[in-house]
């Protein structure tokens, strides 16, 4: 690829990314990463951008998860003047008619780590809510199964977290410890 | 009741083979047993992950299990005196392996098949347990991930040598055949386990 | 419950699937509840009910997946799939591994078909990267998941015709794979979980006398798909206990974000190599298999059929494979070839740098996905500059396919329980990753 196009189509990346920064999407605010077009919500406006998604033809809900920004490094700048709380949920739909993907960022605080279930939008949320319950202790409102789906029922403790050790015992020869 | 050259008939009766006295009249009665038992061992089903696929593999067509006697993979703990643990036990199914191993009737024999399995492989994390012999006691360890079919067979005629030579016999009565291992739970769960002999 | 009032037309898929899902096709009942019912084991609700627990040591589970079935007689009622027996803290564990070493970790998830989770992970870094891998790595890469398309849909028709009883196509199953394998043992040196698809391109070139390997392999297998045709896709016994059973509707599947054959049985022609291509699928032919019914015999049809589809494929890159670079020739993300580490002092610092500490991947997060033979398979990472991911989320086709089991066992005989069990095909690894 010589620079000249890469130059222009860098220019027009940016371009597309400026247009879509600043707008609003379904009542979100939009950014771009990595050519994929991304929504911030917050906890109150989770549900009615998703139902407005739903509305617009987003008829398949593909992946929900959450990550913990806890001992994240880097900035976190969030478009739309959202505060970055420690938990997010990321939800990500695909409109097949129009062959379109979005991912929905929501930020979620470690006070009060509940959000709306889509299970009335889509029945496929059931099993990664409860996955991401099980792993971060997100709880889902109105969820019909709040119960955990891979550690066993009575584990203490959300695996997934970033204040929860991975769990590894100490082998001679790693550099995990130096203890003999 | 003595019988001379095999033994009491009581101790027989209580303890099988093992009560039969030992001397060059039982010995070829012994012999035959243990051949008989290794080959025919009858292995239940536990495949867990990848290693399940290369077991599978063994038991079909090109490795053929079936030229050992091993083709039939019981499902009933039962049926089977061969455990061979392939793939990775995580938390959630310590227990279940532990109850189809009990269910198993005596003799019986585990292989660990795997790195996961024999001491948690790659996953050295709060999900697997670091090696399953902290739950049964494992007879052969077959390394690989996943050891191919040819490592199984090698596994398992390791297995094939040490019972007609009646090793694991012997070695199961010193320490009472079961693991003896205390199993602390770590970051807090539900209390410790003891697995006793 | 019923459904008869209401036609497809009037009621949308997603209220169909979450009446029925309220208590009417899936039971909802916590383990502890069902341990409790004890060895009387009916159900709470009703005397005439049985609960009935299925795995998840079981032979026909397809792994270890639990199934508590609450049953009237032979009838399935309502049944409740429990996971989380092989879950292996995968995505915590990648916490802790490098991006190079992260391969070695998802490649253990979908066991039956590892390069595809090693694909969808190299490709999820390398967008996180901004690096354009070369174009003969693009073409091996299709090359080796299409072939492991082939070896999967082996599996699945082998462990399908053995779970209904047809023994010998296990056999012969894995014989086919077995060929498969032997040329994956050449170019990647293991038969499974290869860690060969890495980010950056792939991790060595392909033999010489790869094209004849491929060619003998495209020669052996038609006569023996036809084989498979004539031992199972017409057969009366076969077809009496695919047809008709474990029905879904597109509207229905959709709701509960199937994919892959799943979906594709119902009807919906999605397929992500199609719809929304990745590596140089938009460069080859190759057709969609849908079904009409949404039963098990439609997704055994599509992946029989997928099989001769991935074929074509192969037989098509064959022809158009490209000649260059195997993986980027990037310093800081490629390690040196080992030859060179003799040469050059700086090519040694390189290696060591890379295979210990690990390349660092800019700050950002990514979503990849491809077409795995389960579904789609995606893989959502978050990097923070350094050198271990941040977060990666695998999005398992099987953990999605799962949710659909009740709704399609509803109301069938526990025999036909197995049948459908089998026709998800479901891959626990990546259901409890």
């Amino acid at each position: 690829m010589s620079d000249e196009t890469a130059a222009a189509e860098e220019a027009e990346d940016e371009a597309v990314a400026e247009e879509a920064a600043g707008e609003l999407r379904y009542g979100a605010a939009v950014s771009e990463s990595h050519g994929d077009v991304v929504l911030h919500a917050t906890v109150e406006t989770y549900l009615d951008v998703c139902s407005e998604a739903h509305a617009d033809g987003f008829d398949q809900l593909i992946d929900l998860t959450a990550v913990d920004y806890l001992t994240y490094a880097g900035e976190r700048t969030l478009p739309g003047g959202l505060t970055p709380e420690r938990f997010e949920v990321v939800t990500s739909l695909i409109n097949h008619v129009r062959r379109e993907r979005i991912r929905i960022r929501t930020q979620v605080s470690a006070d009060e780590p509940t959000i709306p279930s889509l299970f009335d939008l889509w029945p496929g949320s059931e099993y990664l809510e409860r996955e991401a319950f099980d792993m971060f202790g997100i709880t889902f409102a109105d969820h019909p199964d709040m119960s955990r789906v891979l550690m066993p029922e009575d584990w203490v403790g959300h695996p997934l977290r970033k204040d929860y050790a991975v769990g590894a015992i100490p082998v001679q020869f790693k550099a995990a410890s130096n203890e003999r | 009741m003595r019988i001379p050259g095999l033994g009491d008939t009581q101790s027989i009766a209580n303890n099988g083979l093992e009560g039969m006295d030992h001397n060059f009249l039982t010995g070829n009665i012994e012999n035959l047993v243990s051949w008989a038992r290794s080959r025919s061992l009858w292995p239940a089903t536990f495949g867990l992950a990848c290693c399940a696929i290369e077991m599978m593999a063994s038991g079909t067509a090109h490795y053929d299990l079936a030229r050992y006697g091993m083709e039939t993979f019981r499902a009933s703990p039962r049926q089977a005196d061969l455990m061979i643990v392939a793939g990775r036990v995580s938390q959630k199914m310590a227990p279940v392996l532990r109850q189809v191993y009990d269910q198993m009737m005596e003799p019986k024999w585990v292989i660990s098949m795997g790195v996961c399995a024999s001491s948690g492989g790659m996953f050295n994390n709060y999900a697997i347990v670091q090696g399953v012999d902290q739950i049964v006691p494992v007879d052969v360890y077959a390394p690989g991930c996943p050891p191919g079919p040819e490592t199984l067979l090698h596994a398992i005629f390791t297995l094939h040598t040490k019972i007609e030579s009646g090793e694991l016999v012997r070695r199961r009565e010193a320490n009472g055949g079961g693991a003896g291992i205390t199993i602390e739970q770590r970051d807090g769960q539900t209390a410790g386990l003891t697995i006793g002999g | 419950m019923t459904i008869t009032d209401e036609t497809p037309e009037t009621i949308d898929g997603a209220a169909r699937v979450r009446r029925r899902g309220d208590n009417a096709a899936v039971l909802r009942l916590s383990e502890a509840e069902a341990a409790a019912i004890g060895t009387d084991a009916t159900t709470p609700d009703d005397d005439e009910r049985v609960l009935l627990n299925m795995g998840p040591s079981h032979p026909s589970t397809h792994g270890v997946l639990r199934l508590m079935l609450e049953m009237e007689g032979e009838t399935v009622i309502r049944s409740k799939p429990v996971v989380g027996y092989l879950h292996t803290g995968m995505e915590k564990q990648a916490e802790q591994l490098t991006f190079l070493q992260g391969c070695t970790n998802v490649t253990r998830m979908d066991y039956a078909s590892p390069f595809f989770t090693e694909l969808a992970f190299s490709l999820a870094t390398e967008k996180l990267l901004d690096i354009e891998v070369p174009e003969r790595a693009v073409w091996i890469r299709m090359l080796m998941s299409e072939l492991n398309r082939i070896s999967s849909h082996l599996l699945f028709m082998a462990t399908n015709g053995m779970d209904l009883g047809a023994v010998s196509m296990m056999i012969y199953g894995w014989r086919e794979r077995e060929e498969v394998l032997r040329f994956f043992e050449k170019v990647t040196g293991l038969r499974m979980n290869h860690n060969y698809i890495r980010p950056g391109g792939v991790a060595a070139d392909l033999p010489d006398g790869w094209k004849g390997e491929i060619e003998a392999l495209l020669e052996l297998l038609p006569p023996r798909l036809e084989e498979y045709d004539v031992l199972m896709t017409g057969q009366p016994i076969w077809r009496e206990r695919l047809q008709g059973v474990g029905t879904l509707n597109t509207d229905e599947a959709l709701a509960l974000s199937a994919t892959g054959p799943i979906l594709r049985s119902t009807g919906y022609a999605w397929d992500l190599r199609r719809d929304q291509p990745y590596l140089a699928y938009d460069e080859v032919d190759f057709d969609v298999i849908v079904g009409t019914y949404g039963d098990c015999y439609d997704r055994y049809a599509i992946r029989l059929n997928e099989i001769r589809e991935s074929m074509r494929i192969v037989e098509q890159i064959l022809d158009k494979m490209p000649s260059g670079d195997y993986r980027v020739q990037d310093k800081k993300v490629t390690p040196p070839p080992r030859i060179r580490i003799d040469q050059s002092m700086e090519a040694l610092i390189h290696h060591f740098k890379i295979f210990t500490e690990g390349f660092k991947v800019p700050e950002g997060e990514a979503y990849a996905c491809v077409e795995s033979p389960r579904g789609e398979l995606g893989i959502y990472m978050v990097s923070d500059g350094s050198s271990t991911p941040y977060r990666m989320h695998v999005r398992g086709p099987s953990f999605i396919n799962v949710q659909t089991m009740p709704h399609l066992m509803r109301d069938s005989l526990i025999a036909d329980a197995v049948a459908i069990i089998s026709s998800v095909d479901p891959i626990m690894g990546e259901v409890d990753r």
